[in-house]
């Protein structure tokens, strides 16, 4: 009989080889979904993993690599420091919904005026918009005991409505020939969202991203509020020993998930995607979730698990197109990701031990 | 002597890295109440658990009635005759202590039958207990009756009770000890788990003693003195702790008609506590767990907070100071739970000292942690303390109980508290850490602090403190000067006189 004892520390070998199990376990069982599809399985998991870095036309792909993992990465940390602490935020895709909203309001408000005040204000804007929207469950939760992982999620569609409301009216652009959607802020420099170096694919999202790591970082390692979430998540009742305000937490670790949600939507609203439209969000809120346990919940974890995350979508795209395989066969595959994932992390704390059943005192 | 009812030859157990219990023989006859005793770590718990069906011996053998015993799990067990009362209770809360024991039945009577039955063997053997009560309303000692119940329905021949009395006071203890005698003279066999060594002397007939997983002497409880059986127990010459003896200074601590509201549905209020703590004194607080206890130590260590007027630290009103402000202004304290509440279980030894040590030890500057020092708070309090661990990059839940509280009451001692509050200061630790952590008290005390000891071992509690008073229901008793009281005195100021009836023998 398999069982599994519980290991008295847990082990450090084991939280750092899970996510490579994981990958690995996925593609073999993802190899195996698309023999049984009739694909190739080894040339589908080479499409995926390889073709976008190394393949023929890497040069296009390298740079959506960026701008598909830096929302990625800085959702993800946001959603991660609340998960550390025991705050579950599944309403990143609301918050990043109301930061697109926010950011371009504010930039659509100036137009056509040109000014170099007007980028860093819709960055704040978005910051609020985000913050805003998931300062809703916290205040909830607070103060009624209300959970919330149901109200940010019930959120993540107050927010879609609103959105389609905002593309076929207030933001409606006006010389756009009635079609829903705002003006493109592509073609308006100062809310522009530009590469830093043309091509890279290099926008502010990217760096903005990069110093999200390094703060939270910092935070989680050095910073008393980190330390906090820390003992928060692990034990509660040690934490309010040791002096945490768990209201204040709550406000906090949701507060910043949402902002940094809400950058990440003002910054792909005014870079990649340039527009508000009806079905601006594709899922980057939710994705995020799966990069921050991919992660480990750990700030350089997660920011390579972007980047893993965002290499499975533009790979997935190129099978897509290339091999024909169906999209559902590549949200499998994604979601094989967290299942192993989750599966194998029970190593980390457990040992699997072969033989007959008994209670150890 | 004739064959024994039970009889248990070179039982071996071990464990990765450790022999739970080394070629352990013993014999217990019917109606014979056969003591076990030890420290924690001793093996008896795993013994127990051999006998019990939830643990099988690598090697040895069993008798029961003469016959191989070899119990695959507590059910056989049970069926064979062995009944066992655990010191954690299993029991739910929100249901009737009839359903409670209906749950626990193999194939249970009709509700009505079952009532009927629990009442008639409660009367029996004098342990009053209506079956339509809610279990969350019961006292600790009731509860115990429920699970005693549960046990004795099936008609065991054999009882094991482990540590029965760590939750019950003098009066419930005699109900209990009426019961086991009434059971002895039936001819049940009782296997009695424990380290209270007067009571063992009491109750029972023959005391088997553990140290290290071997059995290192067996004794008449009755002839042998207490200091000879702790002795054989640890090893070696015990220290008693030396009393302070200073003079009690000024107050700095007072409690003004403190109350609070139950936490929780089976919370306990606290109920107009008044009490002033003077300098280099140490006030014992005794009582049976859950009369108020934990929510006593949350309102001084600032967890929860009381109203205006209600707590005073060096005349100053503190009701609105959270726990970190407390401490910086020294009052410092160290709740009964080690893992989940005094400490995180699954973080280091250093982030645990980071965890309450960062205001006074001056871990922290403006929000920013330095852990090199904290590392050093931590291997300051491993050494002082002797708390056995590999390094202080451990896990808490790693090191052992003992050694953990060590730890925990270390780690506040080192911040120089001008007022400690501690509850359950050595619960679970073996007799010298427990020496130990008593003696780190005293000279606490004695270098002027003020110390508020809460514990339900009332000999510990006559040992370091100055005065005594007791909680019960969330009140506290005017304490009294703790030398000269009586243990009768005592049991009537804990007032948990819960039906004071005795069996009718």
């Amino acid at each position: 009989m398999i069982r599994f004892e519980k290991r008295p520390q847990p082990s450090r070998l084991f939280s750092l080889a899970t996510p490579l199990l994981a990958v690995m376990a996925t593609m073999v069982f993802g190899g195996f979904l698309f023999a049984v599809l009739g694909k190739d399985p080894v040339q589908s998991i080479v499409t995926i993993f390889w073709e976008p870095l190394f393949g023929e036309f890497a040069f296009y792909y390298r740079p959506q690599l960026l701008i598909k993992g830096a929302p990625l990465v800085l959702i993800a940390i946001g959603l991660a420091l609340g998960f550390k602490a025991g705050v579950w935020n599944i309403g990143a895709e609301g918050q990043y919904i109301m930061g697109a909203i926010f950011g371009a309001g504010v930039g659509l408000a100036f137009y056509p005026t040109e000014s170099l005040w007007i980028f860093p204000l819709m960055i704040l804007a978005g910051a609020f918009g985000g913050w805003m929207w998931a300062t809703i469950p916290a205040i909830l939760k607070v103060k009624f005991g209300t959970n919330e992982i149901l109200v940010s999620l019930m959120l993540v569609y107050v927010a879609e409505q609103f959105l389609a409301s905002m593309s076929l009216g207030l933001l409606k652009n006006p010389e756009g020939f009635g079609f829903p959607g705002s003006r493109n802020l592509q073609q308006y420099a100062s809310a522009h969202n530009t590469d830093i170096i043309a091509g890279s694919g290099m926008h502010w999202g990217v760096v903005a991203a990069l110093i999200a790591v390094i703060f939270a970082y910092v935070l989680l390692a050095r910073h008393r509020l980190g330390f906090a979430i820390r003992v928060t998540g692990e034990a509660p009742r040690a934490a309010r020993f040791g002096g945490v305000n768990p209201s204040r937490l709550v406000l906090f670790c949701l507060g910043i998930s949402g902002m940094l949600a809400g950058l990440a939507g003002m910054f792909e609203v005014s870079g990649p995607a340039g527009q508000i439209t009806i079905d601006f969000n594709v899922g980057y809120g939710f994705t995020a979730i799966i990069v921050a346990f991919l992660g480990r919940l750990h700030p350089i974890g997660i920011m390579f698990a972007g980047l893993l995350m965002a290499l499975t979508y533009i790979g997935g795209d190129i099978a897509q197109s290339q091999l024909q395989l169906p999209a559902a066969a590549i949200q499998v595959f994604q979601g094989m990701l967290l299942f192993f994932l989750l599966a194998f992390d029970l190593l980390t704390n457990y040992r699997v031990r072969i033989g007959s059943s008994e209670v150890p005192t | 002597m004739t064959t024994p009812l039970l009889s248990l030859r070179g039982l071996t157990k071990a464990y990765p890295g450790v022999v739970a219990n080394d070629d352990v023989s013993l014999e217990i006859g019917r109606g014979e109440i056969h003591a076990l005793l030890g420290e924690n770590g001793a093996g008896k718990s795993t013994l127990v658990k051999m006998i019990y069906g939830l643990v099988k011996p690598d090697s040895g053998n069993m008798q029961l009635n003469e016959a191989v015993f070899t119990p695959k799990d507590p059910r056989t067990a049970r069926a064979s005759g062995v009944g066992m009362v655990f010191q954690h209770f299993s029991l739910f809360d929100a249901l009737t202590v009839a359903e409670n024991i209906a749950l626990g039945m193999e194939d249970a009577p009709a509700m009505s039958q079952l009532a009927a039955r629990i009442r008639e063997v409660s009367e029996n053997y004098g342990l009053p207990l209506s079956p339509d009560r809610i279990v969350g309303d019961l006292s600790a000692g009731e509860q115990q009756r429920v699970e005693i119940i549960r046990c004795l329905l099936q008609d065991p021949k054999l009882l094991i009770m482990d540590e029965p009395t760590s939750v019950l006071t003098p009066q419930e203890v005699a109900v209990l000890f009426e019961t086991l005698n009434k059971l002895r003279a039936e001819g049940t066999a009782i296997l009695y788990i424990s380290h209270k060594l007067e009571e063992i002397r009491t109750l029972c007939d023959t005391a088997t003693i553990l140290r290290l997983g071997k059995v290192v002497g067996t004794c008449v409880p009755a002839d042998t003195t207490a200091r000879d059986m702790a002795e054989m127990m640890v090893g070696t010459t015990l220290k008693t702790p030396k009393r302070s003896g200073s003079e009690p200074g000024e107050v700095v601590l007072k409690l003004d008609q403190l109350s609070l509201p139950p936490a929780s549905a089976f919370g306990m209020p606290l109920r107009e506590i008044s009490l002033s703590l003077r300098k280099g004194e140490i006030l014992g607080i005794g009582g049976v767990a859950g009369n108020g206890q934990d929510e006593l130590l949350g309102s001084l260590s600032g967890e929860t907070r009381a109203s205006v007027g209600m707590i005073e630290y060096k005349s100053r009103d503190i009701a609105d100071m959270g726990p970190n402000e407390r401490r910086k202004i020294g009052l410092l304290s160290a709740p009964e739970e080690r893992l989940g509440h005094a400490a995180a279980p699954d973080m280091s030894l250093v982030e645990n000292a980071m965890l309450t040590g960062a205001t006074r030890e001056g871990l922290e500057k403006g929000g920013m942690l330095n852990w090199s020092a904290a590392g050093d708070f931590a291997n300051r309090i491993i050494e002082a303390f002797d708390v056995r661990t590999p390094s202080a990059a451990n896990a808490a839940r790693s090191l052992s109980g003992g050694n953990l509280q060590k730890f925990v009451i270390g780690r506040e001692v080192l911040q120089r508290p001008e007022v400690f509050v501690v509850n359950q200061p050595t619960w679970g630790v073996d007799a010298s850490a427990a020496a130990a952590i008593r003696q780190a008290l005293l000279d606490l005390a004695k270098s002027g602090a003020a110390l508020i000891v809460i514990s339900q071992d009332l000999d510990e509690l006559m040992e370091i403190s100055d005065r005594f008073a007791a909680l019960n229901e969330g009140r506290l008793s005017q304490p009294r000067p703790a030398i000269g009281l009586t243990v009768e005195e005592i049991g009537l100021m804990l007032g948990g006189a819960h039906d004071l009836e005795t069996a009718h023998v």
